[in-house]
């Protein structure tokens, strides 16, 4: 048997050099799995019903704060039906997504931190037998003073810490980092301005409840959820079971919606688990719409405060940029979202000095973490309207001063992030030449705002840091047809499609034509999940790789067969070279024995010289530029949009319609922000835990949208693609907020504007006050030292360092 | 609130015609129609978001007119045509408004799909030429939270089109 050949290493699919013309990347296929979703075959965590399944309700806290005296489960266990209670001491091993913070219990058996902390969970026949089982137990508490807002978490706590960790007081997390001389630079101004920005709190709101069901089976747990990520819930379960990872299977099943909030690894994953353990028969727990809201892991609650200096022509010389955090009760992936409020402003605006100096609180409320844009929404808004209040300042036109200080593609930030692609200018064209910003009519209440953003293909490094391939993809072939496989999760967005179509465009086939294995911890290699936007480039790429090996067995069994230069065969319409693709499939086994190939892939190592580097380095940024146009009802405050335009640099549309479709639905969660969603807490209780009163977006309240995708041809992107799913999302509250300026006069510098808000500011016109709702000021923070670091060559080769 | 287990609980055989089949049921009669549909009669393309009937997620129709099943009783029910996701197509055959949703990418978590789909069916059977506008107001009930409900309005116009 022949060894197999090695891959060209130069792309693909041409042999006869130049650009390669591509046959099924670009087009607007249908996804792959359409049909499943549309007649209701798809199979959620929810619809699975094993034989003899029980049905898990977990007990959670009713108070905010407050210790455990006691848990008394024995009524409970007395109601006939329930067949397993557990508690704390029955999970006592901690967990969390970021090994700094391992700070959560599946069960808290000492102490609650907030209205939903989960205590005890009850395995029944039936779901209102298990309901009513955990009202039977009796917990005993001592209520502990809660702590609700940034300003009490940075105080002495008149109880208790939240944590026994961080500080002071209830402090999480404090940054504090300077790139370049940022003191000089503000020196070197013409002008300096300073803004407090305030971006309140939301939810994912996926219209799926989180659900999980398991079995224990020969020694040996599976579970079947609604994640994002089954490798980090693989590794979460093995270390709270103490079960090694061979021994436990996490499937991702069809999956409702994530958008972030459910990249961490959740409690009743593990309580279903440990209960199936237990008891020997499945265990299914799905949450209530209620506990969705306070499971939560959404948008964090950001005040920021900006200061920059620029010279009389509109270009930045310095930038100070504070932000304070409220965390919720735990860490989750807060530490990552601190750093994110200050990592990416450099990736638009070249910002020659920079200094960021970051908090993140602990309060009695649910934890936050990753929404779509992960900890970049919030600083995105402010830096977009200060650069426009700045503009105002200097009488400059705000897109003109926004051009002057794009960054160039090919340049290294003063934060060390390589950006290598860059259709920022395009983007910002496409939007400002299709809306007619610059000739837009002047009609009372009529306004029109232009922000931009940027976002990563994937974080640079792991959550959990190591040498290994992020992403890793496995193609078998044989005369039945051709199957990948790939831990990645698809959440909706359609990463199967781009996994299947990489395939099928290196195999000459059809995206239909792969059958496709994913999200399973027994039979997918590693793929790290849906998160960061980092699918189609990294597990793009893991495909690419593969299918290129498998190209090149195929092609070279074909060209022994027949003759000729196996890089000369053709793959087309499931014909490869002169025989049909079964035909060389015989050709190939029979000349290489079983048909497997795999690729890998690694993002290069660009991380800076300094302690935090690891967040915001990305193998490649999108793009977006938006444009809003809005009338403001100056007698009731309501805003009404009437269009969108939004250009995106994805780099090349793997599949131009999942790409619009990622695009118009960031710019709709992006206006559910920007105008209505808000999670907030009266006494630790969450004001509105429903769909009906938790305000988001209907098919009323939806504008048209006009969608540009602006491709840039990555480097190192799969063909060229970077990411769609969440950059979109970052200009649009900005966009929105520049839109009422226009309109009506005033700032609102509050997300989300509500018409409170707008009316409060034009009554404070009226009075001859600042035309203006916001932040008053930002609290005194005790940052640390601040950590000083040089800055790179800016025009630093793309190359890894 | 608390949870009563009432063990002597009342139920009912019921005779309900799903999809155009006839099929007895032996439920609790405080059972709503939802939970009926996904775990009596395994037809789970009908979801749930709310189970308050504030999302849209598990819209039926009965007798050709969304409703929404979590808030139904099947005791109420007896006598009138159910159409879940289920008996949307003709054998293998999608309904057009399937085939639309599939083409444009109108479905991409899929979760809020069948609803959607059900009611825009009711809407087109009552007005094959919709405006935009009036598709909106059809379908403000159901929320979707992937899509921005662009690619819906047009998969809805498109499969307008190809019935008419």
């Amino acid at each position: 048997m022949n060894d197999p050949p090695h891959p060209a290493a130069s792309p693909p699919t041409s042999p006869h050099g130049g650009e390669v013309s591509l046959r099924v990347v670009g087009k607007p296929l249908p996804k792959v799995d359409a049909a499943a979703k549309v007649t209701g075959r798809a199979v959620y965590a929810d619809d699975m019903l094993l034989p003899r399944t029980l049905h898990c309700k977990i007990l959670r806290s009713p108070h905010p704060h407050a210790r455990i005296l006691s848990i008394d489960t024995s009524a409970a266990r007395r109601i006939p039906g329930v067949q397993a209670v557990i508690t704390g001491a029955d999970l006592p091993v901690k967990f969390g997504i970021l090994p700094v913070t391992q700070d959560e219990r599946a069960l808290e058996h000492e102490k609650v931190r907030y209205v939903g902390d989960p205590i005890a969970a009850v395995a029944a026949t039936e779901e209102e037998i298990a309901a009513a089982a955990c009202d039977a137990i009796v917990v005993a508490y001592e209520g502990l003073e809660p702590v609700m807002s940034i300003e009490a978490a940075l105080s002495a706590p008149k109880d208790e810490r939240i944590q026994d960790y961080g500080g002071p007081n209830n402090i999480h997390k404090l940054v504090a980092l300077e790139f370049g001389d940022v003191d000089g630079g503000l020196a070197r101004a013409d002008h300096i301005r300073e803004d407090v920005f305030f971006f309140q709190g939301n939810t994912h709101l996926p219209m799926e409840q989180h659900s999980a069901i398991a079995t224990y089976v020969d020694g040996k747990v599976t579970l079947w959820s609604s994640t994002q990520v089954v490798h980090y819930v693989h590794r979460a379960l093995a270390k709270v079971l103490e079960l090694p990872m061979n021994r436990i299977r996490v499937i991702g099943a069809a999956h409702g919606g994530g958008f972030g909030g459910k990249t961490d690894p959740f409690a009743h994953e593990i309580i279903v688990s440990k209960l199936a353990m237990l008891t020997g028969r499945p265990v299914k727990c799905t949450l209530s719409r209620e506990e969705v809201f306070y499971a939560h892991r959404g948008r964090h609650p950001v005040l920021m405060w900006v200061r920059t200096g620029v010279t009389s022509d509109g270009r930045i010389t310095a930038m100070h940029f504070r932000s304070a955090l409220d965390g919720g009760a735990y860490g989750s992936y807060g530490v990552a979202s601190t750093f994110y409020t200050g990592a990416l402003q450099t990736v638009t605006y070249d910002i020659p000095a920079y200094r960021f100096e970051g908090c993140r609180v602990f309060t009695n409320k649910p934890p936050c973490g990753p929404k779509r844009g992960h900890g970049t929404p919030q600083p995105r808004f402010a830096l977009e309207l200060h650069l426009e209040k700045i503009a105002d300042d200097l009488g400059l036109d705000p897109v003109e001063l926004k051009r002057r200080n794009f960054v160039k593609p090919n340049t290294r930030t003063v934060n060390w992030l390589r950006v290598t692609s860059c259709g920022l200018v395009q983007c910002t064209d496409a939007v400002i030449n299709a809306s007619r910003f610059h000739d837009r009519g002047k009609r009372p209440g009529h306004g029109m705002g232009f922000a931009i953003s940027s976002y990563l293909s994937g974080a640079g490094t792991a959550i959990y840091w190591n040498d290994m391939p992020h992403s890793e993809v496995q193609i078998k072939v044989d005369r039945g047809g051709v199957t990948a496989y790939c831990g990645a999760m698809d959440i909706g967005q359609g990463s199967d499609s781009v996994l299947a179509t990489i395939v099928a465009e290196e195999l000459g086939l059809q995206p239909a034509d792969v059958r496709l294995v994913t999200a399973d911890t027994d039979t997918t290699p590693i793929d790290l999940g849906s998160y960061s936007s980092r699918v189609t480039f990294m597990a793009g790429n893991a495909a690419l790789e593969a299918a290129r090996k498998m190209r090149a067995m195929l092609a070279g069994a074909v060209a022994a067969k027949a003759g000729g230069d196996a890089s000369e065969v053709e793959f087309r319409d499931g014909r490869i070279g002169g025989f049909s693709f079964e035909e060389a499939c015989v050709l190939a086994e029979s000349r290489y024995g079983t048909l497997t190939s795999a690729g890998s892939y690694t993002p290069p190592r660009i991380a800076g010289p300094y302690k935090g580097s690891g967040v915001g380095p990305s193998p490649a940024y999108s793009y977006s530029a938006c444009v809003v146009d809005l009338d403001v009802d100056t007698r009731t405050g309501l805003i009404h949009v009437n269009r969108v335009w939004i250009a995106h640099d994805v780099g090349r549309a793997i599949n131009p319609l999942l790409v619009e479709g990622q695009v118009e639905g960031s710019v709709y969660m992006g206006l559910g922000e920007a105008l209505m969603e808000e999670q907030t807490f009266r006494k630790g209780l969450h004001k509105w835990p429903s769909m009906l009163e938790y305000k988001s977006p209907t098919f009323l309240d939806m504008p048209e949208v006009e969608t540009f995708i602006v491709e840039t041809i990555d480097a190192e992107g799969p063909y060229g693609a970077k990411e769609a799913g969440q950059g979109p999302l970052l200009p649009v509250p900005p966009a929105v907020c520049s839109a009422v300026h226009d309109a009506i006069g005033v700032w609102i510098d509050e997300i989300p504007v509500t018409p409170e808000k707008v009316i409060e500011a034009l009554r404070r016109r009226e009075k001859g006050e600042p035309p203006r709702y916001g932040p008053p000021h930002f609290p005194s923070i005790p940052y640390p030292p601040t950590i000083k670091v040089e800055p790179p060559e800016k025009d630093a080769s793309t190359a890894a360092i | 609130m608390r949870h009563e287990v009432e063990r002597d609980v009342e139920r009912v055989v019921l005779a309900l015609d799903v999809n155009g089949e006839t099929r007895d049921v032996l439920v609790p009669v405080h059972k709503t129609l939802l939970e009926v549909l996904r775990e009596d009669m395994q037809l789970t393309g009908t979801k749930h978001g709310c189970e308050l009937g504030e999302c849209g997620t598990c819209t039926v129709l009965i007798d050709g007119k969304p409703e929404l099943s979590c808030l139904l009783l099947p005791v109420q029910l007896e006598g009138r045509a159910i159409t879940t996701v289920e008996g949307m197509s003709h054998g293998p055959e999608l309904h057009p408004l399937q085939v639309a949703f599939g083409e444009l990418g109108a479905a991409q978590c899929g979760y809020c799909t069948p609803g959607i789909l059900l009611s825009a069916k009711s809407l087109l059977e009552a007005n094959p030429r919709p405006t935009r506008d009036e598709i909106r107001d059809a379908l403000a009930g159901n929320l979707c939270r992937c899509t921005g409900y662009t690619k819906i309005l047009q998969a809805i116009e498109l499969a307008a089109g190809r019935m008419r």
